[in-house]
């Protein structure tokens, strides 16, 4: 600490330098080949190729310019944050909540039920389909699949990366039986549900004695056989073509929503033609799905097979000698995950009208376990902010037309969509590794109920 | 007879480069415990810096010797892979490590997305075929072997013998096994655990740039999402053969490529995939941790 403060700041200064060269260096060995060579067909359809050395200076000198700051400003503020805080101790605890704070589950489901009318009203019957349907429609199926794949591996810790596989048997129980035997909506929403956690129990026989990777292998597998097996088995499911002109669900049986319908809803209301109201009861119907997601999870951490569940989570040994059956709480945990997985994929189907293999890809089921993950395993509220900022600012980029000016008309934002979503995940977990929300409510307690931080919890083996 | 034989060929050519892909998978999982899903990614990159530089080679040096053509092509796709997932390991993993299990799996995920829309986005969403690079074709009675068949066998079986010679004799591999044994008693007798763990995904980089370099000379066509589904092969191998063993490794690799082949020939082709996700399952069921792996044991 002898060096005065002006050494001391040339010096880092310097390493800056150094090591924003270094990242030059790094990144342009990097990029060199993809990025400043484009292969491209030409009119003889040969592969030829251009040089973009332009492009590749950009990408250079960003990665140069970002390190510089990075080592040269805002890793010293950190350090000195850090420090700051360890000399002025332990900060007091204020246990004194904001209204907002103590309020927010409730304040965020009148949110969420006030939000189509309000759409609305902001954006007119037609220009209300975007916001319903793209955002809301959409944000809420992801939380309800990746509320179910919690109760998998955020509770019973099992690593499930087949996920979209009971997704898939929900909607292919719709479609195949809504068009073959005419069954509504309202039969077949449960008929699914069990059908898909019969499938989560055919699955979860063999897999019993697997652990860890061997089982996260073995539920890829097992979603990719149901793809598969969906495109190629072409007398039942149309293989890649789909199946298409699936019902739409009804108001309960008492009103409809095709259009030729004498019961149908806009008719009876006397409003004019548009397709935004079954939107808008879809939302509605979706966010009820979802909120007896979240019920059935609370409900059951407290009942003991919930308890079982996040037992066997902690140490598989200790329930064994505890005398908790693993097998059935094992097959429950599936079971009951792969049911919501099949509700979700029947409210899938009915709200796109079509399905095909192309929807169940093993993506879908990364996207998902990112969502339960980045929200922080068995956080209700973590999973559904994650689903908000994940799928919520994927659709976003959908939106922003305004981008094709800055960088000329033949940008399209969509492409580079999933490149930020991956981008995103990898950015979140490496500073927040324990996901959105790190705290977990235990549901046993002495006294006093305390949140205790995320670390505390295991992940399980299994 | 001569069928079964020529389905063997082709089954155990296929094997050999999913063999090399699941080294890479086995070694990242035996030394530090996570699937590296970006793996299969990183072989298309292989596949892609071999395709970008054969084009500049045949343009500027068109009668180069096709020998010398593959060897460049070899070497850069090393280099190319080597450095992306030494940056990917320094980036994304290293920050994460002794962080609970779940998020380096899902930063690799992520990555697996960021790698192949970045081809995607640089290099378009298009197939990019190649004109053939080896055309000779040996004739054995009714069996047709192809020159390019006896490289992809004969280069797997000349590094798999080096890599083996590395793992196994040399200080590096002493300290490789060490650091996966227990990584904390290797890092207090003086072993770099940082850096053994960086070479291992090197060497499991370089590696999957051979399967990628093989794969498009097989092949002769690249895209952005080849990574997947060879990937996706090639970690059921490490798991088939037992995650973490090497020799199950390249046992798996060739067990899915002769089932493919194989199934393929005598059943439907269709149904090729699920065969080999199924035999995973089945073996799964009676030897749950692969065929040559090392039972778990459980410590309480």
């Amino acid at each position: 600490m002898a060096q005065s403060p002006a050494t001391e700041n040339s010096g880092l200064m310097a390493q800056a330098v150094k090591e924003a060269l270094v990242a030059a260096a790094i990144s342009f060995g990097l990029f060199v080949l993809y990025v400043g060579i484009e292969t491209y067909q030409d009119i003889n359809n040969a592969l030829v190729w251009r040089t973009r050395w332009g492009l590749l200076a950009i990408f250079v000198v960003i990665a140069a310019v970002s390190r510089f700051v990075v080592v040269g400003f805002i890793k010293p503020h950190l350090d000195k944050r850090k420090r700051d805080k360890a000399k002025a101790g332990i900060p007091e605890v204020s246990d004194g909540k904001t209204f907002f704070q103590r309020n927010f589950l409730k304040l965020a489901l009148v949110g969420l039920l006030i939000y189509p009318p309000l759409s609305v009203m902001l954006a007119g019957t037609q220009g209300s389909l975007k916001y319903v349907d793209n955002f809301g429609i959409q944000i809420l199926i992801y939380v309800m699949l990746a509320w179910g794949l919690n109760i998998v591996v955020g509770l019973a810790g099992l690593l499930d990366l087949g996920y979209v596989a009971f997704y898939a048997v929900g909607a292919y129980s719709y479609a195949l039986l809504s068009q073959q035997f005419g069954l509504s909506f309202w039969v077949l929403l449960p008929l699914s549900g069990i059908l898909a956690a019969f499938w989560g129990i055919i699955l979860g026989f063999p897999v019993l004695r697997l652990r860890g990777d061997y089982l996260a292998i073995v539920t890829l597998a097992f979603g990719e056989i149901i793809r598969l097996v969906l495109i190629n088995w072409t007398d039942v499911t149309r293989g890649t073509f789909g199946i298409s002109g699936i019902p739409k669900a009804s108001f309960f049986g008492i009103w409809s929503f095709d259009v030729g319908a004498d019961n149908n809803f806009t008719k009876a209301w006397g409003l004019s033609m548009s397709s935004a109201y079954y939107k808008i009861f879809l939302f509605y119907l979706i966010l009820a799905l979802c909120m007896l997601t979240a019920y059935v999870t609370i409900k059951l951490r407290r009942m003991p097979i919930g308890r079982a569940w996040e037992a066997l989570r902690e140490d598989e040994i200790a329930c064994r000698s505890l005398g908790i059956n693993t097998v059935t709480t094992k097959l429950t945990a599936f079971a009951i995950g792969a049911m919501i997985g099949g509700f979700a994929g029947a409210f899938f189907a009915t709200r796109q009208g079509f399905v095909s293999p192309e929807s169940f890809v093993f993506l879908e089921s990364a996207v998902i376990l990112a969502i339960v993950v980045l929200g922080g395993m068995g956080s209700l509220t973590g999973i559904a902010i994650a689903a908000i900022v994940m799928v919520g600012g994927t659709e976003v980029l959908r939106e922003m037309e305004f981008l094709k000016h800055v960088f000329g008309p033949d940008f399209t934002p969509e492409l580079y969509r999933m490149l930020l979503f991956g981008l995103a995940m990898v950015v979140v977990m490496v500073f927040k590794p324990r996901g959105f929300v790190g705290s977990r409510e235990p549901t046993a307690f002495l006294k006093e109920r305390k949140a205790v931080s995320g670390s505390f919890t295991k992940e399980g083996h299994g | 007879m001569e069928y079964f034989v020529q389905q063997l060929i082709n089954g155990l050519t296929l094997g050999s480069i999913y063999g090399l892909i699941a080294i890479g998978y086995t070694m990242v999982y035996g030394i530090i415990g996570m699937i590296n899903f970006a793996h299969g990614d990183i072989f298309m990159l292989g596949a892609f810096a071999a395709l970008i530089v054969f084009l500049i080679l045949t343009s500027f040096f068109a009668g180069i010797p096709v020998a010398l053509a593959l060897l460049v092509m070899l070497i850069i796709a090393m280099l190319m892979t080597s450095l992306w997932n030494w940056t990917i390991e320094r980036v994304a993993y290293r920050p994460l490590r002794g962080s609970f299990r779940l998020a380096p799996l899902i930063t690799a995920i992520g990555m697996s997305i960021v790698l192949s829309n970045f081809i995607q986005v640089t290099q378009g969403p298009r197939n990019k075929p190649i004109p053939s690079l080896v055309t000779d074709v040996y004739h054995f009675g009714n069996i047709t072997i192809s020159l390019k068949q006896i490289i992809i066998i004969a280069v797997t079986a000349v590094l798999l013998t080096i890599f083996w010679y590395v793992v196994n004799k040399t200080p590096l591999g002493r300290a490789q096994r060490a650091t996966e044994q227990d990584r904390k008693m290797a890092a207090l007798l003086g072993v770099d655990v940082d850096r053994t763990i960086s070479i291992t995904f090197i060497m499991g980089a370089a590696l999957a740039a051979v399967a990628g370099t093989m794969y498009l000379m097989y092949y002769g066509v690249a895209t952005f999402n080849d990574g997947f589904i060879p990937g996706v092969k090639a970690f059921t191998a490490a798991v088939l053969g037992g995650i973490g063993s090497l020799p199950g490794a390249v046992l798996g690799g060739l067990l899915i490529g002769l089932i493919e082949s194989l199934w393929s020939a005598y059943f439907t082709i269709a149904y090729k995939d699920v065969a080999t996700f199924a035999l995973l399952a089945f073996v799964l069921i009676f030897k749950p941790t692969g065929i040559l792996g090392r039972p778990e044991v459980e410590k309480v």
